[in-house]
């Protein structure tokens, strides 16, 4: 699958400050059943986002009418746990295109790059600094811009890592597979020498 | 001289295919392990490209996550788990993958199932689309769980490009006392180094303590590494590794034995290697562990209480009394005494023989409480029929349970095992996640023994008082 290009975003965001969000509230496990990738937005933290009868939770913030964009701004240590790539699926097929948090678990990350869902790693205090903006002003605009590998909040700027080749990946639309096919010859190259 | 190395670099090393400049590796996985529910899409993938798999016999399929534990030679009643079944039966067939499907003798979760037949062996890479892969890396691998963009990757070249994690070594000494079980070591690592504690960190267990541990209790250590956000977690191989490998359904032949037998020696962490953590635990005072939150590192010791807001670090706290209100607990409760609703023993953590063994010598000439609802899930057929062979389950039918049949089952409540809302399980499983068991569920994770100490009093217990 080809991964949609992320150059820039410019949108309000979604708080969610709660800590260690892990793939179960962001997707259970009961909706993995699908065999495609689409329709996974509908169950997006389907437990956190309503009762059991299936009305909307009022607090919660995606129910929250102040609260719309493309942007998720999450508490530490978001995507722990399972490496259901559904969770990714899910925040994509709601509408999410970059996810904030100031610590992300390992798979979740490679999950999410892999969708053209970026996420955005930013200090514990910058988290802050959103999250209270967002608290001030719910249409906040937050601006990504991945080429330039920074975060702007107003006159604010944060400038943020990603691992180069990923980053180039995102920018062009790349998919592992394309790359990896490319490399046939020394990939069969390297099972002779290593009688596999 | 050689710069000394560590066994994960290795094993690392000798798989890089290619460096990329400033980028990933593009590593080389010798065993991929395929399931029901996150391969559909995989092959979806491939059919997309018009490509085959590039590599089947590196490639082993079975269904686990969605399978009933009872009446499984019937069709499945679910339709849809059905359909993930059916699908990874034709796309397996099409692309000539072994698969062990429901009513296979091989068939099982599919962390017990690869390790029991020999799949998995030392030196390798394993990869497979479920993050407690890192169970394999208890034989030495290199072995770590991805999302299903990567399986495509990987059905599609035998490779990933993977970026090299950090390197973190526990090392462990001490022997552990009575009652206490790798699982209990294990929520102990977590209670102290947290759920995210390990995060883009490979960990190597060592020491003494790792040495005197059998394969499956060294199985059980690995399984649990992802839950502190490790992305693997691996022993040196040894004579306990060796002597378990021998003659298993895909181990070497005879014939190749000693050779193969020479590299897996060669398989250790050199003397002066560098890592970037090092953490050394003392184990022999530990007690049997439970957790009483919603996130694994939410652990104490069984005979403790649950800890108060002003022992829990600022930024946590909000988090600790989200979990508390869910749990229905209060801080500073003692958990023994608890009333617990249900029990699950299984799952890739604690569903092998020994742990229905363990379970089985506990309840043995005692009665199941009333109002304890059992799930007693082997991880396997090979492990059910062994379980059936030493008469394991009539000890458990005399004490009023049932051996079910295998799969994930509880573990994650994909099936009809599910945990009602508000309800207490104790599970020997490795999440206890808001809703995982079952939305609304209460998992309290703890060993195979506390889980049948307090499935015959039908309240938290102590298994030490019962030994
Ligand atoms: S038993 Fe649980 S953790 Fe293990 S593979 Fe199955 S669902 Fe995953």
């Amino acid at each position: 699958m080809p991964i949609e290009k992320f150059t820039r975003l410019v949108s309000s965001a979604v708080p969610l400050p709660a800590e260690n969000v892990d793939t179960d509230q962001i997707l259970p496990a009961r909706f993995l059943k699908a065999v495609t990738r689409e329709g996974f937005g509908e169950y997006l933290f389907r437990d956190l986002r309503f009762d059991s009868a299936g009305n909307p939770l009022p607090d919660f913030p995606l129910n929250r009418p102040e609260y719309a964009g493309r942007i998720l701004v999450a508490g530490r240590n978001f995507g722990s746990g399972s490496s259901r790539e559904h969770a990714a699926w899910a925040l994509v097929d709601y509408g999410f295109r970059a996810v904030i948090s100031s610590f992300f678990a390992d798979i979740f990350r490679n999950n999410a790059l892999n969708n053209g869902l970026l996420p955005v790693q930013v200090s514990e205090q910058y988290l802050n600094v959103i999250f209270l903006a967002i608290d001030r002003d719910p249409k906040v605009r937050i601006t990504i811009d991945l080429e330039k590998q920074k975060v702007m909040l107003g006159e604010d700027i944060y400038w943020f890592e990603i691992n180069p080749f990923r980053k180039q990946c995102l920018l062009n639309g790349w998919d592992d597979v394309d790359y990896l096919l490319g490399l046939q010859n020394e990939i069969r190259k390297y099972e002779e020498n290593s009688n596999t | 001289m050689k710069e000394p190395k560590t066994l994960f670099d290795k094993i690392w090393d000798s798989h890089v295919v290619r460096r990329i400049e400033q980028g990933p590796d593009v590593l080389y996985i010798d065993l991929h392990l395929v399931h029901e529910v996150t391969s559909p899409q995989a092959f979806a993938g491939l059919a997309e490209r018009g490509l085959k798999v590039f590599r089947p016999c590196k490639t082993v399929a079975t269904a686990d996550h969605n399978v009933p534990t009872v009446n499984q030679e019937q069709p499945m009643t679910d339709p849809l788990s059905r359909k993930q079944v059916d699908q990874l039966t034709r796309n397996t067939r099409e692309h000539g993958i072994r698969f062990f499907g429901p009513g296979h003798p091989f068939q099982g979760v599919v962390h017990v199932m690869g390790p029991e037949l020999g799949l998995t062996q030392p030196g390798m890479t394993v990869v497979c689309g479920d993050s407690h892969t890192s169970t394999h890396g208890a034989f030495g691998t290199v072995a770590f769980g991805i999302g299903t963009t990567e399986v495509e990757t990987v059905l599609a070249t035998q490779c990933l490009l993977q970026n090299r994690p950090e390197k973190m070594r526990i090392n462990l000494e001490g022997k552990p006392g009575i009652g206490v079980t790798a699982k209990d070591i294990a929520l102990y690592l977590l209670s102290v180094l947290s759920a995210s504690g390990a995060t883009q960190h490979f960990i190597e267990y060592a020491g003494e303590t790792v040495l005197t541990l059998t394969m499956e209790e060294r199985m059980t250590l690995c399984n649990m590494s992802i839950e502190m956000g490790a992305r693997g977690g691996l022993i040196a191989p040894d004579e306990v590794t060796f002597e378990y490998l021998k003659g298993r359904e895909f181990s070497p032949s005879e014939e190749d034995w000693n050779d193969r037998l020479t590299g897996w020696k060669k398989l250790f962490t050199d003397p002066g290697a560098k890592f970037n953590r090092e953490y050394r635990f003392d184990i022999s005072a530990l007690d049997p562990m439970i957790t009483y939150g919603t996130n694994p590192g939410m652990g104490i010791k069984l005979t403790g209480r649950i800890p108060t807001p002003d022992t829990v670090p600022g930024n946590h706290l909000n988090g600790f009394k989200h979990a508390l209100q869910y749990m229905g607990f209060e801080p500073g409760q003692p958990v023994l005494g608890r009333k617990i609703d249900y029990v699950f023993v299984g799952s890739c953590t604690n569903g092998r023989i020994s742990d229905l063994r363990a379970f089985a010598s506990l309840v043995k000439g005692r009665k199941k409480a009333p109002g304890v609802t059992a799930w007693i899930v082997p991880g396997s057929q090979q492990v059910e029929k062994q379980a059936r062979k030493e008469g394991i389950d009539r000890i458990l039918k005399e004490a009023g349970f049932e051996l079910r049949q295998p799969g994930c089952s509880a573990c994650l409540a994909m099936n009809d095992d599910k945990v009602p809302p508000g309800k207490y399980c104790l599970s020997t499983s490795n999440r206890n996640f808001r809703g995982r068991q079952g939305p609304g569920s209460r998992t309290l994770l703890a060993s195979p023994l506390t889980a049948a100490a307090s499935a015959v009093t039908g309240v938290i217990t102590d298994p030490r008082e019962l030994m």
